[in-house]
């Protein structure tokens, strides 16, 4: 008998139960980190009780089958317009919870511009973002999240940022717009991290309840398929390389005074980074 | 004579109206002159849309300014979107939540709305699309065209569906299509196209300023969050092939009973009629002066104006020309509308083509020059 189940028998005490909102198992590939982002936003919703109050926009990418595993209403949307289809919902539905989860080939690429207006409008919804730094769905290829040298079925030798471009830290570029009223980068990394993950996940939709305006959570995340690697080589990568480029912490929190330095009108002189 | 064909619909109270003389207490004007672009919007606010997305683009700006103030006004939601393709997108969003939504543009705003169109006709959401077209291709210019029929009626998004498209000929009847447009769209839950032209939108004419409300119910697919409920999921997606065949069959399947139950069409001075003209839209205005100028040579025309372009009037057109001797599609197009006249007639009269592009539009002297030649060349193949 291991020392879990004696517990269990012996003092009726729930050690762990699936939320109730991940209605079934996920079909992720084994050490990808989708399943665990899943289970931390099924896990804030419960908490928060707002399952049966959410919308889900879901996107496309290999989370394209998140309505499959999430007990929420949810609507699909084409490839990068989640946050264009997020700003539909929540703007005649004011009153429910509306978040999207995209990927970063999905929300960093081809959904540039829908992200970047939504935030800058401030619109009142909650952004998973999860960065795996790879088109994981089709196959590995390279996405502006990729970091610099990082070999990709479309980035053969690695990625050469002289003909590729630099990776694109998204979120610390969104921080700079007033609408955003939270934005922060965590990561699944490890126990430790992925309770940061849900914390800030958890704030983010303490946000939205507050209706003040946008609020996004980066989640750094795994893609032991696309990376060539085994599930704990990924979660090593992830921590050693992938968080070194992209740090996480919080960008903005605007209710708790977090937020970075910006130019103000009439003093053009100032440093837009000098917040960070 | 005029002979418009088209479902009975009831004729609800007159609830709004645009701006009159001393205020909203004044009293109602009989006519008032208003643009074809502001009459449209106006005409969805009365009809109670809940939500506008567009995009500033000419020869449509003022529906999207006109909603910019109308529907803040009746605390419902208008947002200028970055693009066209955002602007149908958050069109998709509202729609899934319940909202009834309109979006509008013209022809290149048209062509970046395309994806989404396919992917709300494959999730079954409703919505009404304005396209007042201009010429093209690329950016064209922004005169008055027809080149979008084919796009609306076979194209725009990829994969196997299609959408209603209603094509007023008038500011006054594009008031009443637009609430059509939202009945179909509803009742098939599909997207709606209402196609205009940029002398529509931007030409001011007289109308009575009677627009229709229209009641909402709330239907058991939208999304409101799963209380009591199971959750409820809006997709196009259906990865594998039987499952995806079956869901195009039941959209199949819808298709035939809009093609079976929603044909319209407006028949003019066709009962002797030699020579049918076929036109939608402002090319149907030129055509109704043609048709005059030829009867007062002497020639025996009618008009055919196909009202919904899709599902196209194939039958009733080709009842109305089997006495012709030639049919002649006037369009402000190289022809496209006359690809659909053809399949219509299958041989059994001539059928001709005359049209303008560019943002020129067809003179009537032109269309009755093109409508002797049609005749003698129709004498011609009779031979
Ligand atoms: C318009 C369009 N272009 C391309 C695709 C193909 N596609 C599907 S998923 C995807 C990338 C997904 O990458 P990401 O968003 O990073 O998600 P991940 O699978 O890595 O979680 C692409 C390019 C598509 N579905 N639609
Ligand atoms: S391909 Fe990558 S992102 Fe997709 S499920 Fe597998 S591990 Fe996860
Ligand atoms: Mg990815």
């Amino acid at each position: 008998m291991t020392a879990t189940e004696h517990v269990t028998e012996q003092e009726g005490r729930t050690i762990y139960r699936r939320p109730l909102l991940l209605s079934k198992p996920t079909t992720y590939c084994p050490g990808c980190g989708h399943g665990i982002v899943h289970r931390l936003l099924a896990e804030v919703l419960e908490e928060l009780g707002l399952g049966a109050k959410t919308i889900l926009v879901g996107s496309v990418g290999c989370s394209v089958f998140a309505y499959d595993f999430l007990a929420l209403d949810s609507v699909e949307s084409p490839h990068g317009r989640a946050a264009a289809v997020a700003t539909g919902v929540k703007r005649y539905r004011p009153d429910k919870v509306v978040l999207t989860y995209q990927g970063d080939g999905d929300l960093a690429a081809i959904g540039t511009a829908e992200i970047v207006h939504a935030a800058a409008r401030g619109e009142r919804f909650t952004v998973i973002f999860v960065n795996n730094g790879i088109y994981g769905m089709t196959g590995g290829q390279m996405a502006p999240t990729t970091l610099a040298g990082q070999r990709t079925t479309s980035s053969p030798r690695g990625r050469d940022v002289e003909t590729t471009g630099y990776p694109l830290p998204v979120t610390e570029m969104l921080s700079l717009l007033p609408g955003v009223q939270y934005a922060a980068r965590a990561s699944v990394g490890d126990p430790v991290l992925v309770g940061k993950a849900k914390q800030s996940i958890k704030r983010a939709f303490e946000i939205q309840l507050e209706g003040k305006g946008f609020s996004i959570v980066e989640v750094l995340s795994t893609c032991p398929v696309g990376w060539g690697l085994t599930p704990s080589e990924s979660m090593e990568r992830l921590r050693d390389t992938v968080m070194t480029a992209y740090p996480v912490g919080t960008f903005v929190d605007r209710p708790r005074g977090i937020a970075p330095k910006l130019p103000q009108p009439g003093s053009p002189t100032r440093s837009i980074t000098e917040g960070f | 004579m005029t002979v418009v064909h088209q479902r009975a619909a009831a004729r609800p109270q007159i609830v709004a109206s645009p701006p009159r003389a001393g205020g909203a207490a004044g009293p109602l004007p009989d006519r008032v002159l208003m643009k074809g672009n502001e009459a449209i919007a106006e005409a969805a606010v009365a009809a109670g849309c809940d939500a506008y997305f567009g995009y500033p683009i000419t020869p449509q700006a003022e529906l999207l300014e006109w909603m910019a103030r109308r529907m803040p006004e009746e605390g419902r939601v208008f947002v200028q979107a970055e693009s066209e393709l955002a602007a149908i997108n958050m069109a998709l969003g509202a729609s899934a939540a319940g909202a009834r939504v309109l979006v509008s543009s013209s022809s290149p705003g048209i062509s970046l709305m395309a994806e989404a169109m396919s992917y709300m006709a494959g999730s079954r959401l409703p919505v009404v699309l304005v396209n007042v077209m201009r010429g093209g291709p690329g950016l064209g210019s922004i005169g008055a065209a027809q080149g979008d029929y084919l796009q609306a009626t076979k194209g725009h998004g990829h994969g196997d569906y299609k959408v209603p498209v209603l094509a007023p000929s008038s500011i006054a009847e594009a008031i009443d299509l637009v609430r059509d447009a939202f009945i179909l769209a509803e009742r098939y839950r599909t997207p709606v196209i209402l196609l205009a032209d940029g002398i529509l939108g931007q030409a001011m004419e007289p109308v009575a300023p009677a627009f229709r409300r229209l009641d909402k119910s709330t239907p058991d697919w939208i999304l409101d969050g799963a209380a009591g409920r199971a959750p409820r999921v809006l997709k196009s997606l259906h990865l594998q092939p039987e499952a995806l065949e079956e869901h195009d069959l039941a959209l199949q399947a819808v298709y035939e009973q809009i093609a079976a139950n929603e044909q319209r069409w407006a028949a003019e001075q066709l009962d002797d009629a030699e020579v049918v003209l076929v036109a939608y839209g402002t090319a149907a205005r030129v055509a109704r002066t043609a048709v005059e100028r030829a009867r007062a040579d002497g020639i025996r025309a009618g008009l055919f104006r196909p009202i919904t372009l899709w599902p196209f009037p194939a039958h009733p057109l080709r009842d109305a020309a089997k006495g012709a001797r030639a049919v002649l599609a006037v369009e402000m197009s190289a022809g496209q509308m006359v690809e659909d006249v053809r399949l219509a007639i299958e041989g059994a009269v001539p059928v001709f083509h005359h049209g303008r592009m560019g943002g020129m539009v067809p003179s009537p002297d032109g269309v009755v020059a093109a409508m002797r030649r049609a005749l003698a060349a129709g004498e011609e193949a009779g031979r």
